[in-house]
């Protein structure tokens, strides 16, 4: 048992870093670097607490560890935090790429560091809660405030059509999200609590089920984002400055699959069972109709995160499979999503912060100049395809089997998506880093510095462990995962003899 | 009646009798000394308020009632009562600069709004339609005036003569409704009305429509809301600041003690109108701010919208709603006047700028002034962690629990439109370039602001207090 309350240490500890910014009162250029500091020391020190908690953490139990509790809202809403093996990989990772974020801000923000230092601290506390809430109004509060930060993140220190993408994305969320709360007060009065292990067990009324299901539906598609509500992601994202699309690509999108695994499918295994099929439809088109849009596309980020909301249609897909394959390869694509998207998107940073221009065409025959950077481009690009050997073939490998025991054609459509997804990273590579150096603005530009070589090489290491060891990832989700699919096939079959002995 | 008076039964009126005899005080001060003692007035104004407020928490009592049960004070009134002598300590308070530089010091102005308040008092305690009517009108004659107290300025006495006319035709749709009420049911008192209606019938209905329109104008609740941004506009900043705040309490109060203690047995009927004023303020609050430049037409727009809100809890029909209501009043009045608290100190060249293309650049210019007046907007749009998010989510809850999922779905969709024009204040303040910077603010407009928006910032840390207030508030109207 621990004996101090680690999970909010983790949570809050960001927050209370900003408030030392805050606080900080000093001459202009000082007081930009002090804040950089500051924010990298913050973040690497919850990394650390982060790490204690892989360690305390035991494997083999599917329950819900680290359990605080107070009472918060009229008793019956409590501040209640807790991990288990779904939501623990995701806490990890927004911990550990929080301080590559802060240092591939290092020189590329010069204007209003204190603020933005601010804004990323408050947004890691927000995320952080997001995957530690054990109440479904906590959860809510932490879902919902993320847009606060990430909207200002957008808007300040964003491209030309920056205000228009963060009012798109700030808009598009919140329609989704305000229909979930609706759907949370509904649960609230029919089971008496937002306690979310209490719900878990709950078993909702089937009518109720499916209206929860939609409203669920509508926040976490749009956050994920699936097809044809992801027209945000890509402004978002072309808008945002390097570490903002990091954030979003990585953290930002997984709450949305997060949200499938923790809620909608273990609260609702009526409705998501009898609804999968339209999620298989819209994963089918995700998948391929967003890997042929990512083909077209001439601005570097904006293929990127039309590739990711491509990969995020596997996560779907595996997910409402439901079965041990689909899920597991679900979270581990999710995970694997997070480490090689971030990845792409800080590798872009690095030509955008000595080009300023992200657009293709500018670019080519990088290799002649840039041999390192080549190097971690390719291995990311490699990973987005899902080649053996990278993670990003884990988790789309297991996707894929797990759908493929429920349903073939979808499988099978899914799987074209992987040779789409080669046709254009693979193309993108060709037009970026080979061919010839003929452009003169590329004559002078220079090979990653120290500081890119640490935020990419972690990331690049880790993205060939996993795809040769994922057992780490798959082992701390195991319990949990096998123990959602036993509660959800329960409460089908349970169903299943209902219905039989009503004639 | 022919029991004999004793004293202390006019013990439960002693907030209302401190300050009418203060007022009366205040302008033989006033008269005699002249328009020098208007600063000393002020101040006592504001003690008044204050010391009415040490009263009303001090009575002793669960229940009080007076003059023949017209008269009640309960925890519902204590809970309101206190919220609107807030309401209009602060608004006095945030004038104080604001009077002394555009040279507009009047001794009359403090003492109207202490009036007024002495009308909005009485309008929440007033549990017949008597006593509800007298306290109305002491309301609203105070604000008329008050409205139009820059004489000069053609704006101001346009706003007020507007006030004024279609104020009185409202009240006017009032009387007729109270007295369809007495004819129907024949008494006054609330608790008379509600054994005697039963079931209801046309002509009671009838009564109910009209006097319901009556609230309505004074909650500028769509469709009665016409007056609002004309008059927001025109009066002067701190007397809108004023209107948006203690006077919105007190129709809300009268709101919420007729409809729930006169008309019980028949909620279906007055659940209808309810819950589409609910809607139709929600939906025009948001849609008709997208346009608006002047911030001060904005805010009223944005009010009308909240009503609408605040509404839901009370379509719900139940004491949860209620409790809802009151929450939702509670952090409305501390948003409303945090962010009044921005908007007067907009001035610039001895000027006061009240558009909102003035704000750009706020960020640079006055980082924390930006900042917090960023948590009071995100607080409007009901963002949560924030306090306006939780105002939100008790009227909800209670509309979910009603079975009002139409409603309820509405007025989120509302509330997504709404935060548009919310986001489009942040926009301009921070994603634009900087605009020459404002005056610096006065000590007491930063005060306000800063307890404001902590408030609405930590809020979510410790909402204890406020909700269980607001509970045993609602379950003392049952």
């Amino acid at each position: 048992m621990v004996s101090w309350p680690i999970l909010s240490v983790t949570t809050f500890l960001p927050l209370a870093g900003a408030l030392f910014i805050v606080l900080m009162r000093d001459e202009a250029e000082a007081a930009s670097r002090n804040a950089r500091w500051v924010a990298l020391y913050t973040t690497v020190i919850t990394f650390a607490i982060s790490l204690v908690l892989v360690w305390r953490f035991d494997t083999g139990s599917p329950d819900f560890q680290f359990i605080e509790k107070r009472p918060w809202l009229a008793g019956t809403i409590s501040y209640h935090m807790g991990v288990d093996g779904i939501s623990l990989p995701f806490v990890i990772l927004t911990t550990a790429l929080m301080p590559l974020c802060i240092i591939a801000s290092w020189g590329a923000i010069q204007r209003r560091v204190k603020e933005y230092m601010i804004a990323f601290l408050v947004l890691e506390t927000l995320m952080v809660g997001t995957f530690c809430a054990l109440d479904l109004m906590l959860f809510y509060l932490f879902f919902e405030g993320g847009l606060i930060p990430m909207f200002l993140i957008i808007g300040i220190w964003g491209g030309p059509r920056r205000v228009y993408a963060s009012f798109k994305f700030f808009l598009y969320t919140l329609l989704g999200s305000v229909l979930m709360l609706l759907a949370i007060l509904a649960m609230y009065w029919d089971a008496g609590t937002t306690d979310i292990p209490t719900l878990l067990k709950h078993g909702f009324p089937v009518g109720l089920q499916k209206w929860a299901w939609f409203a669920f539906f509508a926040s976490f598609a749009v956050k994920l984002p699936m097809w044809p509500v992801h027209t945000w992601l890509p402004d978002a994202h072309v808008e945002a400055p390097t570490a903002g699309s990091v954030i979003l690509a990585a953290i930002l999108l997984k709450m949305g699959g997060y949200g499938f695994l923790r809620f909608s499918l273990p609260m609702f295994p009526l409705a998501s069972q009898e609804f999968a099929p339209l999620i298989f439809a819209l994963s089918v088109v995700a998948i391929v109709y967003t890997s042929l849009v990512a083909l077209v596309q001439e601005d570097m980020k904006k293929l990127i995160a039309y590739s990711s909301v491509a990969h995020m249609g596997f996560v779907t897909m595996g997910i409402f499979a439901a079965t041990v394959q689909g899920i597991a390869g679900g979270i581990f694509q999710m995970v694997s999503h997070g480490i090689v998207s971030g990845a792409l998107f800080l590798s872009v940073g690095v030509v955008y912060d000595r080009m300023h221009t992200r657009e293709i065409a500018a670019y080519g025959g990088l290799v002649n100049r840039m041999p390192l950077y080549a190097v971690a481009f390719m291995v990311f690009t490699l990973a987005n395809v899902g080649l053996p050997g990278t993670s990003g073939f884990i988790g789309e490998f297991l996707s894929l089997i797990g759908t493929f025991k429920v349903n073939t054609w979808v499988a099978t459509l899914a799987t074209s998506g992987i040779i789409l997804s080669a046709a254009y990273a693979l193309w993108l590579y060709r037009k970026v880093i080979f061919g010839v150096l003929d452009k003169p603005k590329l004559a002078a530009i220079k090979d990653l510095d120290y500081r890119e070589i640490i935020t990419l090489g972690p990331l690049a290491l880790l993205t060939i462990a996993f795809g040769f060891f994922p057992k780490p990832i798959l082992d701390m989700s195991s319990a949990a995962v096998t123990q959602l699919l036993d509660n959800y096939n329960q409460a089908l079959s349970a169903a299943k003899t209902a219905a039989v002995l009503v004639p | 009646m022919n029991e004999a008076f004793e004293f202390h039964d006019l013990l439960p009126a002693l907030p209302e009798i401190v300050l009418a005899v203060g007022a009366m005080v205040l302008l033989m001060l006033g008269a005699f000394r002249g328009e020098r003692s208007t600063t000393a007035v002020n101040w006592l104004a504001i003690v008044l308020l204050v010391a009415a407020g040490a009263i009303v928490v001090w009575l002793p009592g669960d229940k009080l009632i007076a003059f023949g049960g017209s008269f009640v004070v309960d925890t519902f009134a204590r809970f309101l009562k206190l919220l609107a002598l807030a309401g209009s300590a602060t608004a006095i308070l945030m004038s104080l600069t604001y009077l002394k530089l555009e040279r507009q010091e009047r001794f009359e102005y403090s003492i109207l709004i202490v009036l007024s308040t002495t009308g909005m008092l009485m309008l929440i305690s007033a549990a017949d339609l008597i006593a509800l009517y007298l306290g109305l009108e002491l309301m609203s004659l105070s604000l008329y005036v008050v409205a139009a107290i820059n004489r000069d300025s053609v704006r101001s006495t346009e706003a007020g003569l507007k006030y004024f006319v279609l104020g009185a035709l409202s009240s006017g749709m009032l009387l007729y409704g109270a007295s369809l009420v007495y004819g129907f049911t024949g008494t006054v008192n609330f608790a008379g009305i509600a054994k005697a209606a039963g079931q209801g019938g046309v002509g009671l209905v009838f009564g109910l429509v009209f006097l319901s329109a009556g609230f309505c104008f004074k909650v500028s609740a769509v469709p009665f809301h016409m007056w609002t941004p004309d008059v927001y506009e025109g009066a002067p900043t701190p007397i809108t600041a004023f209107f948006a705040a203690a006077p919105k309490v007190a129709g809300i109060a009268m709101f919420v003690r007729t409809t729930m203690v006169a008309f019980p047995e028949i909620t279906s009927q007055w659940q209808q109108i309810v819950a589409f004023v609910a809607i139709a303020s929600m939906a025009l609050g948001a849609f008709a701010a997208i346009g608006q430049t002047n911030i001060k037409r904005l805010m009223a727009y944005s009010s009308i919208g909240h009503m609408g809100f605040a509404l839901i809890g009370l379509a719900a029909g139940t004491a949860e709603g209620v409790q809802g209501v009151l929450v939702y009043m509670a952090i409305y009045v501390a948003m409303t006047l945090g962010t009044f608290a921005c908007i007067l100190s907009m001035r610039r060249d001895g000027v006061m700028a009240e558009q909102i293309s003035d704000l750009a650049g706020l960020s640079r210019t006055n980082p924390t002034m930006a900042l917090f007046l960023v948590i009071l907007l995100f607080s409007l749009a009901g963002i949560p962690p924030l306090a306006g998010f939780f105002a939100k989510l008790y009227v909800f809850l209670a509309a979910i629990h009603a079975g009002l999922f139409t409603l309820a779905v509405l007025g989120v969709l509302a509330s997504v439109v709404g935060a548009y024009y919310y986001l489009a204040i942040i926009k301009v303040m921070y994603f634009d370039d900087a605009a020459r910077p404002f005056a610096p603010m006065p000590f007491e407009l930063k005060a306000v602001l800063g307890v404001s928006g902590l408030f609405n910032l930590l809020f979510a840390l410790y909402p204890g207090p406020l909700v269980e207030a607001a509970t045993a508030a609602a379950k003392s109207l049952y």
